[in-house]
């Protein structure tokens, strides 16, 4: 039994940004696995609840006609890894969001729900980082777009405004075009378990495939929000492939992460495996773009 | 014999996949109210006053009961068979509900409700005052003289403290020539995570109290309700439908005592009293945390001139099994290897973090993984061949216990062992892995164990059993013996049905214990059953088939002595032919209009043997060092359990042992916070229990001496699987790695940690 007071339910965006007027303070429901775990808790005692989980035109990916990805914030993790949008140009997202939770979880979790969650485990989170995704949020005065970089405030806080709501998730051909992603999610378990640290590469190769022309690097669980590696990410910009450049980007995470020590893992742990798991990422992603580590 | 050995289908695998099968929760009826307990925030201390206004003003609650209410009574909960001797009694330490607190979570107030909601409701609205000290969370801790006492009838906080000594170790160990090896070896608290949670729901009918209740021990449940609320036996009625698992923790009372206690405070109104999951963990029972220190002395010979352990038991808040669980573990020490003088002193100590109980293998998990940690780092040390070792040196034949008497009727340890070692190509494969460079290395492990059978003569050993024929020539079958997802329930319905000439499906098991009909037995715990209550069984159906013969030989004008009875048919002694069926006595001696005879058996078996069950694990691993992962590449148990009943479910019982095994080894421990003593990771997400995902293919050999003391020959087989399989996989590290792990788990972090101390990581 979960102890709410009322749960209003949505049909349409503009039925919902309406309901969110008028009330204010209730909580925005979408698969409602992060949610529910709280009511269950009693913490959200006596909440308001406006589920969104009814509005179809918040669900499906699409490529727009520039190149963009779009996903819409309620496509479930099982329909984004499965979706041939993603399988075939950002499969590193598939990937990555079919290591949350099991099979349950993902039918009934969103991609949108993953990142207005706003914590720093969120396995969908430093993909779209690493990829540059722009968020459009929508509210009653019209529609914002702003880089994903900049949405996280702070563990579990994001900016999302009284009114708002998240409506698409939109990923730029330049940033996905001609990339090979890897994500590592390092946890205790193979599945249903949250990251110990994950983190979510993509490079771009020199059309000799002899050098990085580009890698984009972010971190989940390596700071209080979710973070991209900007100097392991120019460390190996224009470099040839060895392994001495493997280890220096994967020595230069360390500028670019703050880890912190908690029941879960401490600190010293989660730089350790900080640089191994950039290092295997990276390897890898290198790996699948056709390049090779030795020559 | 055709039945017995067979794989037989499970008797409940119908009902339980279909949903059929009712459990506590399913029984519930129309209009039950809602029990909640309040736990307290501080792990330390006395509660000094409740401001209950808030609280009471909850649309909905029906009652609120405190620390202050309850019955002035201290009572015990093991789940032990009651002894008639003070000094053997369990410890009677806590009261149905706290003022004095003992454990971050300790029961403090009940609150009573219509609903689930207003239940919840109306506890996070009482206000507590405390008087708070600060939490004593380790044994070292708890044993400082200048500690506080956590119970007052213990102002050292040591439960019990025992030893033991066989010859003299002093004098032993002076023998010339001896190579002396030490460690220290430590276990973690974990817990049983069974899939139903504790639950009940208690009611009052016709004056008495009865609870419906997730147990493992309904008989015993029934005399811990009567002592907590000083009523009589009587009283107080159980009832156990199908349960999802106890590994242990359903082997003590739980919700009961409470719940039977809070039906009484709302005239008699259904009551359930259901934890969550999060309240199981850190409110029920979890497995001692143990540490050892052993000291071996080896001759040049490979064979034990003296051995000591110190042993250390944390017991947490309340006694529980207490001191019985290090008990066993140093009494396991000494048995595995019983050669040379032996010296064993164990303490069991009172601390202020969660109560610690049965689970699975009662203490030998942690002894297992001390004692065949230390063997191996022997073996390491001075280059003998880890299983020539523990060959020369470990229990024989006839060996008899010198403190307990128990003594090895049977014995299939060396073709368990060699089978295990064949199947791993383990001396090979842990010479090749000796010398490894680079990031991933393979190792092999393996580890032996002895485990004995049920409790004598610790304990009683008692059951009994009851069999009513149906006038169609089949017959009801109840014990009180409890099928707790273990397979007892099928396996007795073959040894009945084996025993009685009938073919299995003439045999009605009542899977149900109700305490007011069904006959007498302390329930499922020390792998007892099988061997106890099946003995109890086989004397039962013996007895009935000796009516039926009877009977039928009046109908035949034959005598008795001269038939039997084969596949549901009356015959003559050794042959095939039938003579009548049984259904056609069973309808006469009904319905006889001269002599009818409503045929029926019961008997009991009182119990006063023990034998030795053994086995092995092999593990093969490989070892990512930078990612500080272990992933087993191969692992065996081989087990001597004697005959095997039913092959199937004895092969899922290996399995699901090997897998609690795995988890102890590599990923389970509870962690609590050393400010407040509250535990951290109650959850499930939170606590690493494995998944399918991470379980490897599990293989499960039998070796079959037949023992000469069970019922068919059997002996324990529910509890042994886990007992190997942690020191097999840390032996298994060493070979790889080179590093001795003195605890577990082999959790990343600890390999983080260890692997940096040791230079592998830099």
């Amino acid at each position: 039994m979960y102890d709410f007071k009322e749960l209003h339910e949505a049909g349409s965006v503009a039925e919902a940004l309406r309901l969110t007027k008028e009330h204010p303070g209730a909580l925005i429901l979408a698969g409602g696995s992060d949610i529910l775990i709280k009511l269950r808790e009693g913490k959200l005692a006596g909440c308001e609840l406006i589920s969104i989980f009814g509005i179809d035109e918040l669900r499906g990916i699409c490529l727009e006609e520039d190149g963009t990805i779009l996903i819409r914030p309620l496509t479930s993790f099982t329909a984004v890894s499965t979706h041939p949008v993603i399988r075939q140009h950002i499969p590193v997202l598939g990937e990555a969001v079919d290591q949350i939770g099991g099979p349950q979880i993902r039918n009934i979790g969103t991609i949108g729900g993953n990142i207005c969650n706003g914590v720093t485990s969120a396995d969908s989170a430093s993909t779209l980082k690493a990829y540059d995704a722009m968020l459009e949020i929508t509210s009653a005065e019209g529609t914002r777009v702003l880089p994903f970089a900049e949405f996280n405030l702070g563990p579990g806080k994001v900016d999302l405004r009284a009114g708002e709501l998240l409506t698409g998730i939109r990923i730029p051909k330049e940033s996905w075009e001609r990339t090979y992603g890897h994500y590592i999610k390092y946890a205790m378990r193979r599945a249903m378990d949250i990251a110990t640290l994950g983190c979510s590469v993509n490079v771009r190769l020199s059309a000799d495939k002899k050098k990085i022309e580009r890698l984009r690097m972010a971190f989940g669980v390596a700071a209080p929000i979710p973070v991209r590696a900007h100097t392991a990410e120019s460390t190996a910009e224009g470099q040839p492939i060895d392994e001495a450049l493997l280890t220096r980007i994967s020595e230069a995470v360390i500028a670019d992460i703050t880890p912190r020590s908690s029941w879960r893992a401490s600190k010293e742990f989660r730089l350790h495996l900080a640089k191994e798991i950039a290092l295997r990422a990276v390897k890898a992603a290198v790996e699948k773009a056709g390049g090779s580590i030795n020559g | 014999m055709q039945i017995i050995g067979s794989a037989m289908h499970r008797v409940d695998a119908r009902d339980k996949v279909t949903g059929h099968a009712k459990y506590t929760e399913d029984l519930i009826g129309p209009h039950t109210l809602v029990a909640k307990v309040l736990h307290s925030t501080i792990a330390n201390g006395m509660v000094t006053a409740f401001d209950l206004e808030e609280a009471w003003s909850v649309p909905g609650v029906v009652d609120i009961v405190t620390c202050f209410d309850v019955p002035d009574i201290q009572f015990p909960t093991a789940g032990h068979p009651w002894s008639t001797d003070k000094k053997h009694q369990d410890i009677a330490d806590r009261k149905l509900l706290n003022t004095r607190v003992r454990c971050y979570g300790d029961d403090i107030a009940a609150v009573i409700a219509e609903n689930e909601i207003a239940a919840a409701n109306a506890l996070r609205k009482i206000k507590v005052q405390y008087e708070e000290h600060a939490p004593i969370l380790t044994v070292e801790e708890a044993m400082k003289s200048t500690a506080m006492p956590i119970h007052e009838e213990r102002p050292d906080n040591i439960v019990v403290h025992s030893s033991y000594e066989i010859g003299s170790f002093e004098e032993a160990s002076k023998e010339p020539g001896l190579i002396r090896v030490e460690g220290t070896y430590e276990t973690p608290i974990v817990q049983h995570c069974h899939i139903e949670i504790a639950n009940s729901f208690a009611y009052m009918e016709a004056g008495k109290i009865v609870v419906v209740s997730s147990t493992q021990i309904p008989h015993i449940v029934r005399r811990i309700c009567s002592q907590a609320l000083g009523v009589g036996f009587g009283d107080i009625r159980i009832i156990k439908p199908y349960i999802g698992g106890g590994f242990g923790n359903k082997q003590d009372a739980l919700t009961e005592p409470l719940n039977a206690y809070l039906t009484t405070r709302v005239g008699g109104r259904p009551v359930k009293l259901a934890y969550t999951r999060e309240e199981t963990f850190a409110c029920t029972r979890v497995r001692h945390a143990m540490e050892f220190h052993i000291v071996s002395y080896i001759r040049p010979d490979g064979t034990f001139a003296a051995r000591s352990i110190d042993a250390y038991s944390n017991q947490g808040a309340y006694a529980s099994h207490a001191h019985a669980l290090v008990a066993n573990a140093v009494n396991g020490f000494r048995m595995m290897y019983p050669v040379g003088a032996i010296k064993g002193n164990a303490y069991t100590v009172y601390t202020n973090l969660p109560t610690a109980g049965a689970m699975r293998a009662y203490g030998i998990p942690q002894i297992g993984f001390a004692m065949e940690a230390h063997v191996d780092d022997i073996v390491s040390r001075t280059g003998f061949d880890p299983i020539g070792f523990r060959k020369r040196n470990m229990m024989k034949l006839g060996y008899v216990d010198p403190i307990t008497t128990i003594t090895c009727h049977s014995t299939g340890l060396e073709e368990c062992i060699e089978k295990g070692s064949r199947h791993i190509g383990f001396a090979e494969k842990r010479m090749r892995y000796a010398a490894q460079t680079g990031p991933l290395r393979r190792g092999v492990g393996m580890a032996i164990f002895c485990y004995k059978t049920g409790v004598y003569p610790i304990s009683l050993e008692t059951s009994a059993c009851r069999m009513i024929l149906n006038q169609d020539g089949s017959a009801q079958l109840q014990v009180g013996a409890t099928e707790i997802g273990q397979g007892a329930d099928t396996v007795f319905t073959m040894m009945a049905a084996e025993t009685a000439g009938f073919t299995p499906d003439k045999i009605h098991l009542i899977s149900t214990q109700d305490t007011d009909v069904t006959p007498y037995d302390t329930g499922a715990y020390a792998s007892r059953q099988t061997y106890v209550s099946g003995m109890a069984v086989k004397k039962t159906a013996e007895s009935l088939k000796t009516k039926i013969l009877a009977y039928a030989g009046k109908m035949l004008h034959k005598d008795p002595w001269d038939l039997d009875i084969k596949e549901n048919q009356v015959v003559h002694r050794n042959q095939e032919k039938s003579l009548i069926p049984v259904a056609e006595v069973a309808l006469e001696a009904c319905y006889s209009l001269t002599d009818s005879n409503h045929i029926a058996a019961e008997e009991t078996h009182h119990c006063s043997d023990n034998t030795y069950a053994f086995g092995v694990c092999f593990a093969e691993i490989e070892v990512d060092i930078p990612m500080c992962t272990i992933k087993v590449l191969d692992i065996l148990n081989v087990h001597d359990s004697g005959r095997i009943i039913n092959r199937q479910t004895a092969e899922g019982q290996v399995h699901g042992g090997m897998s609690m095994g795995l988890g102890y080894g590599l990923t389970e421990f509870l962690k609590f916070d050393p400010k407040t003593g509250r535990m951290l990771n109650d959850n499930l997400l939170d606590y690493k229990l494995m998944t399918a995902m991470d379980t490897p293919e599990l293989h499960a050999a039998f070796v079959e001496p037949e023992d000469p003391t069970g019922p068919f020959g059997n002996k324990a087989l529910g509890e042994p699987p886990i007992i190997p399989v942690a020191p097999a996989l840390r032996n298994a590290l060493l070979n790889a790695t080179g590093v001795a792990v003195g605890s577990i788990p082999l959790n990343p972090e600890k390999l983080f940690f260890e692997f940096s101390k040791a230079g592998l990581i830099r």
